[in-house]
């Protein structure tokens, strides 16, 4: 029962990460799609092997993550807008180059 | 290691390259590229007649001054070197067109870099002819095929680019199926249970399974063909020959042509006989046409370089066909016909160099009269014609009839026809090269401004006229080039044919 | 006998050919010209010492108890080693007919270097431009007929048969500014190169079966009936004979294969000897100077094809229809050549189409000659011929020379009524016109009467054929005597001086060569040359009626020529216009030239090599750029793909994995 608001959270996550043009904006989708994936990591374990724990370290684990990947996104972003004094994606596409 | 003579003719490549590196201005490089490759032409004559000292004193090993220096042991590749007649030929011709190439190209733009190039290439070269371990010979095969991109797209004239592109990609197309023949016959040469090798001596003893070689010799036959000019794969040719420089075009038909006709013999006829001898038939076919059809080619070609290029495609054809003859006249005659065009050929491509430095054009309907106005290189360029259609007395003569000579020798009516077909070249390249040397050296002077052109420079003699003794060397005294190949066809190679 | 002689009389001309090609630049004009002389003038005296040895020293290596004359192989140097039986060597074969030519070559090389002093320079004694380079190929040629006619194996014939060609190649071309002389020096080549085709495909095919080069063993072998040929010094294992008649061997098109091989060398000499259909190359080579066209294009290379026909006689007597094949393609080529000859305004013309149908006699003679007739008469008659000819024709063309360097063009129609102008010219022409013509005392009249004989012993048809032909050669020869030396008073152009005669470097030779044509007939040649080296007396055998008839027909045909062109009248416009068709095209010489033109331009230039040429840049080259192409326009068509915006590339990640995603449950379930 708890998936569905995984799913949703997910899905919300995957479309404002598709239609969102602000990389800000992007970035929050991401965190989304990633929360919603810990919250099935903590559900299945949940779920499936009540006695271990390793789904909920996993979460944890990747939360750290997250974190630290979140900050080093904000950083390029800044130094994206710095350089190009924009963060919308579209006008991005330099890796085609 | 460096108590063999042949590893000499790599390292002294390699230790011209860091004395180019340190060079400051033209006079260190001309220095540098002249002792360098004098050097080598010291080393090569040495090595000739040590070589003919050993046999005389009765050594009948199938190569000679022998070494082998692991490289890298998984795979069991060696630095394995070895000379047998064909390649101490070949080294001779590689190092005098590299001699005369670099006289030839006194004056070129950048010279540092330009000799840094050429010297890798020949590098190649080099490493090539003295290798008998398969992998390191395909390694220095692709060293003499990619400086040839830069050389003629930097130092090249007209459509370069594209030229060397073309040219560089045709290769490697070919390349591309040459490894795929060589790892196939490392993967076959050894029976069952024993350590794979290399080395092209002992694949030749381990006689590779008739039906792998069915496959393996069209592989690699095609691979060294598309260098050898191959029809019809030969169209690389003209273009990059019109667009390279002058030192370029002479050792890429000097020399680079004849790595193409020698990895035919080594690798796909030595290793794959039986083989050899069942599908002879299709790239006879194919070596025919190319021989008949250059020449046609260049009748009706109105760039210098054009003509001479496809004269190559006949003349380089008839060099694969020779040896698609599988005996020993034939291919003794398809040994002479590389040497004899790779020096011929270097003669015609200086020459055009010169005559294309001076009038700036290479269309011979807009050249004429020549001979008044610059008669030296004039008469070289006949003698050079000469040469190449075939009069005795210089090189392509005793080449080409050694070629037809043996070829009849078949005992197959079929390559008796053929041989026949390739005997019609010799009228047909009479016609191409006398309608040129009749257009651009004869007759009036086409262009008043061609007057105040100037014979040629002491380098340009120099380099022309070293050419001109060696072609006819070979045309005068045919018996000693002979002997020196002709050896090497001992007959213990052609075991399983019985031949 | 020693081989220091012989291998000087190679040497020293391939000497002088480096020495003046390397260095004549550097010397004057002179100097050249007398260091050439004093060369020929060496080696003249030294072949003839040795053709002296080989004939009257009756030494055993030449003569055999029996009285034999026999093949004498003085060296014999490997060349080139093919496999261990074929092998080129280069040597030095004296046998009759050999010793012959080397008499014949140096007498009328060093008449025409003595000559070319004279010629190749202006009236106001200056040298001609290149006259040290002149001097070398003349020096160059001299040393590849000398080759030829010495070689001991078919290959170092052909060898010395390719540097003939050369020499002669550059000869033609020797005023190479001249657009006319370097198309036709580039013709004589490459007609001469088709032919040597044939000839070398010959050579292959005879070499493969016999499985060797060398003439001794290739002559040598035993011809059906007769015991008496050449006893040869070298070893005679292998019959020919045997090899060709075992079964074996293939027949091709109704032909044996030995008829394929001497046909196709005989091809060779057809070229050389511009026998029909490939004949068209010598009247061009005129373009020459002269005294070459005295040498090289009358007198010795042009007899090359005899001489290999004679050389290779014994094998050509195994296969009579490869003889017939001889004799046809000389008659026609004689009758031919003759009625050209008729037609002709330029001088030097006239004497090439003499040429060609005199060189047409020799050939008939040797397709007709067989042992049973008179011991082979007509292969002696041949080589007689040969040597008379070259005489007397040597003589007409320096003859010729000389007229062209007084008046200055070759047409006969700027001469005319120059006998008081030039007298020793006047009188040395008009000795060479009878000996050509076959009047009795002069040369031509013995040996074109024994070779009227031998053609009646072969068939009546072809005497009276060659009858004929002989005619026709005392009219044209006539003809042109009279309209050069006659026909009406000579016009002095306007602010010229008389022609007069030349110096005595010119006057010289033809003295000689005149005085040579008015006695050679008398040489007793049976004694010399025969076909197997027996000593044959002919005038023991002389055959009066065929005399007679002969010098009935060449007084006849001489008369005509007189009533006609003695004087000026109308009588040829009147012939002319009763025979116009015949008249234009024996003018336009049958159209061949044309025909060639059409067949080189029209066919293989634009119907072979352009269409070649057009498929190799546009089919082949297309294909291999159609590759380039069409990966150029793949990557083109994906290249969207990878447009930089992020999102769109997570669409298509999520739809690729969608649909992995997908595929892997449907397989599954």
């Amino acid at each position: 029962m708890l998936l569905v608001p995984a799913m949703i959270m997910f899905c919300c996550g995957v479309y404002g990460f598709i239609t969102r043009r602000n990389m800000i904006a992007i970035l929050i989708s991401l965190e989304l799609m990633l929360n919603a994936v810990d919250i099935n990591f903590a559900v299945f374990n949940r779920y499936l092997w009540p006695q271990a724990m390793e789904g909920m370290f996993f979460t944890l684990f990747a939360i750290a993550i997250a974190a630290a990947e979140t900050a080093l996104a904000i950083a390029i972003i800044i130094n994206l807008y710095r350089s190009a004094n924009n963060i919308d994606v579209h006008d991005l596409n330099k890796l085609k180059h | 290691m460096f108590s063999n003579i042949l590893i000499w003719f790599v390292v002294i490549p390699l230790l011209m390259l860091a004395g180019l590196g340190l060079c400051r201005d033209v006079k260190q490089v001309r220095a540098v590229a002249v002792a360098g490759s004098t050097a080598l032409i010291a080393r090569s004559v040495k090595l000739l007649v040590d070589y003919l000292a050993i046999r005389a004193a009765g050594d009948t090993a199938p190569m000679l001054f022998q070494g082998s220096w692991t490289w890298f042991a998984p795979l069991n590749i060696n630095l394995a070197v070895g000379v047998d007649g064909i390649s101490v030929a070949m080294i001779l011709l590689s190092s005098i067109i590299l001699f005369t190439g670099s006289f030839a190209s006194w004056q070129v733009p950048q010279p540092k870099a330009f000799f840094l190039w050429l010297i890798l290439l020949s590098t190649g070269v080099f490493g090539f002819f003295i290798s008998i371990d398969l992998f390191t010979m395909f390694m220095f095969y692709e060293v003499a095929l990619i400086p040839m991109y830069l050389l003629i797209g930097v130092w090249g004239t007209g459509r370069k680019e594209y030229s060397a592109m073309k040219l560089t990609l045709m290769l490697m197309g070919g390349s591309a199926f040459l490894m795929l023949g060589l790892i196939g016959i490392y993967y076959h040469s050894a029976p069952a249970g024993q350590p794979l090798t290399w080395n092209i001596l002992e694949i030749v003893n381990n006689t590779i399974d008739p039906a792998w070689q069915r496959f393996l010799f069209p592989m690699t036959f095609v691979g060294f063909g598309v260098l050898g000019a191959m029809f019809p794969f030969h169209t690389w040719s003209p273009d990059g020959h019109a667009c390279a420089p002058t030192a370029v075009s002479m050792l890429h038909a000097g020399v680079l042509m004849k790595l193409g006709g020698y990895g035919c013999f080594r690798v796909a006829i030595y290793l794959m006989p039986q083989a050899a001898n069942e599908l002879a038939w299709i790239f006879l076919i194919l070596t025919g046409i190319s021989v008949v059809y250059g020449a046609f080619s260049a009748c009706v070609q109105t760039d210098l370089k054009y003509i001479n290029a496809y004269s190559s495609v006949s003349h380089c054809g008839l060099v694969l066909f020779a040896i698609l003859m599988l005996n020993t006249t034939a291919m003794t005659g398809a040994i002479m016909q590389m040497l004899s065009h790779g020096l011929m050929t270097a003669l015609f491509f200086a020459l055009i160099g010169m005559i294309y430095g001076r009038t700036h054009t290479r269309d011979i309907t807009k050249m004429g009269g020549l001979m008044r106005i610059m008669p030296y290189l004039c008469v070289c360029y006949v003698i050079a014609g000469m040469a190449s259609l075939g009069l005795p007395g210089l090189s392509g003569f005793v080449a080409e009839m050694t070629i037809f000579v043996g070829s009849f020798q078949h005992a197959d009516m079929f390559h008796r026809v053929f041989t026949i077909v390739a005997c019609c070249s010799i009228v047909i390249t009479a016609v191409y090269i006398l309608r040129v040397v009749g257009k651009l050296l004869f007759g009036p002077v086409y262009d008043k401004h061609h007057l105040e052109l100037t014979d040629a420079t002491w380098w340009e003699r120099f380099s022309t006229a070293c050419l001109i003794v060696s072609v006819a060397a070979i045309g005068c005294f045919p018996n000693f080039f002979s002997n020196l190949i002709k050896f090497t066809f001992s007959p213990e190679i052609f075991k399983v044919l019985g031949m | 006998m020693d081989a220091t002689l012989p291998i000087l009389i190679l040497a020293i001309p391939l000497g002088m050919f480096l020495v003046l090609g390397l260095a004549g630049y550097k010397m004057s004009h002179k100097m050249a010209g007398v260091l050439g002389c004093l060369g020929m003038g060496t080696t003249l005296v030294l072949a003839y010492t040795t053709a002296f040895t080989y004939f009257f020293s009756g030494s055993p290596e030449f003569v055999s108890a029996a009285g034999e004359r026999l093949q004498a192989v003085i060296f014999n140097h490997t060349w080139l080693a093919f496999t261990d039986k074929l092998v080129i060597r280069l040597g030095f074969l004296l046998d009759p007919i050999s010793a012959m030519m080397l008499v014949v070559i140096t007498t009328i090389s060093f008449m025409v270097h003595l000559y070319s002093m004279g010629y190749m320079r202006d009236h106001h004694g200056v040298f001609e431009r290149g006259f040290q380079r002149f001097y070398a190929f003349l020096s160059l040629f001299s040393f590849s007929m000398l080759g030829l006619v010495v070689a001991t194996n078919i290959f170092q014939m052909y060898i010395f048969w390719e540097l003939v060609g050369a020499s002669s190649y550059l000869l033609i071309g020797f005023y190479y500014v001249k657009p006319s002389a370097v198309s036709a020096s580039k013709k004589a080549f490459i007609v001469t190169r088709f032919a040597d085709l044939g000839f070398l495909i010959g050579i292959l095919i005879l070499s493969y079966y016999t499985g060797t080069f060398n003439f001794t063993e290739l002559t040598s072998a035993p011809v059906e009936g007769l015991a008496d040929v050449f006893s040869v010094s070298e070893t005679t294992a292998q019959s020919v004979r045997s090899i060709f008649e075992s079964s074996a061997t293939p027949v091709f098109l109704g032909g044996s294969v030995l008829t394929w091989a001497l046909v196709l060398i005989f091809m060779g000499g057809m070229g050389k000897s511009a026998m029909l259909p490939l004949h068209i190359w010598l009247p061009d080579a005129m373009e020459g100077p002269t005294p070459v066209s005295a040498l090289i294009h009358a007198a010795t290379m042009v007899v090359a094809g005899v001489y290999l026909v004679a050389r290779l006689f014994p094998l050509y007597l195994m296969e009579v229809s490869a003889l017939e094949f001889v004799t046809w393609v000389g008659a026609l080529t004689a009758l031919y050549a003759a009625i050209v000859a008729c037609t002709q305004i330029d001088i030097k013309r006239v004497l090439a189409f003499s040429t060609i149908s005199q060189i047409a006699f020799m050939m008939v003679s040797l397709g007709v000659a067989r042992p049973e007739f008179h011991h082979g008469l007509g292969y002696m008659a041949s080589m007689f011929h040969l040597f008379t000819h070259a005489m007397f024709k040597a003589l007409l063309f320096l003859g010729a020379g000389a007229l062209i360097h007084a008046i200055g063009s070759n047409d006969y129609t700027a001469m005319h009524g120059l006998r008081k102008y030039m007298p020793v010219t006047h009188w040395t022409f008009l000795i060479g016109c009878l000996a050509i013509a076959g009047i009795i005392p002069f040369s031509g009249f013995f040996s074109k009467d024994e070779i009227l004989s031998s053609c009646l012993g072969n068939s009546t048809f072809i005497y009276i054929w060659m009858s004929l032909v002989a005619g026709l050669t005392a009219f044209y020869m006539f003809r042109l005597y009279y309209l050069i030396f006659w026909w009406k008073e000579h016009k002095i152009p306007e602010g010229h001086h008389a022609p007069h005669d030349q110096p005595w470097t010119m006057s010289l030779p033809l003295v000689i060569l005149a005085a040579i044509s008015l006695v050679a007939g008398f040489i007793p040649f049976g004694k010399f040359v025969t076909w197997n080296g027996h000593p044959y007396d002919f005038m023991a055998h002389f055959d009066w009626s065929v005399a007679a008839v002969s010098l009935c027909v060449a007084i006849v045909a001489i008369v005509l020529a007189t009533a006609m062109y003695r004087k000026e009248n109308d009588l040829p416009a009147k012939f002319r216009a009763a025979l116009p068709r015949l008249w234009t095209w024996a003018h336009h010489r049958f159209y061949w030239d044309e025909l060639y033109l059409f067949i080189t331009h029209k066919i293989i230039f634009d119907r072979i090599c352009r269409p070649i040429a057009w498929f190799d840049r546009h089919i082949i080259d297309g294909t291999m750029d159609a590759f380039a192409t069409i990966t150029h326009a793949a990557s083109r068509a994906i290249r969207p793909l990878q447009s930089g915006q992020v999102q769109l590339y997570v669409w298509w990640y999520l739809l690729g994995a969608l649909a992995l995603g997908g595929i892997t449950m449907l397989c599954l379930l």
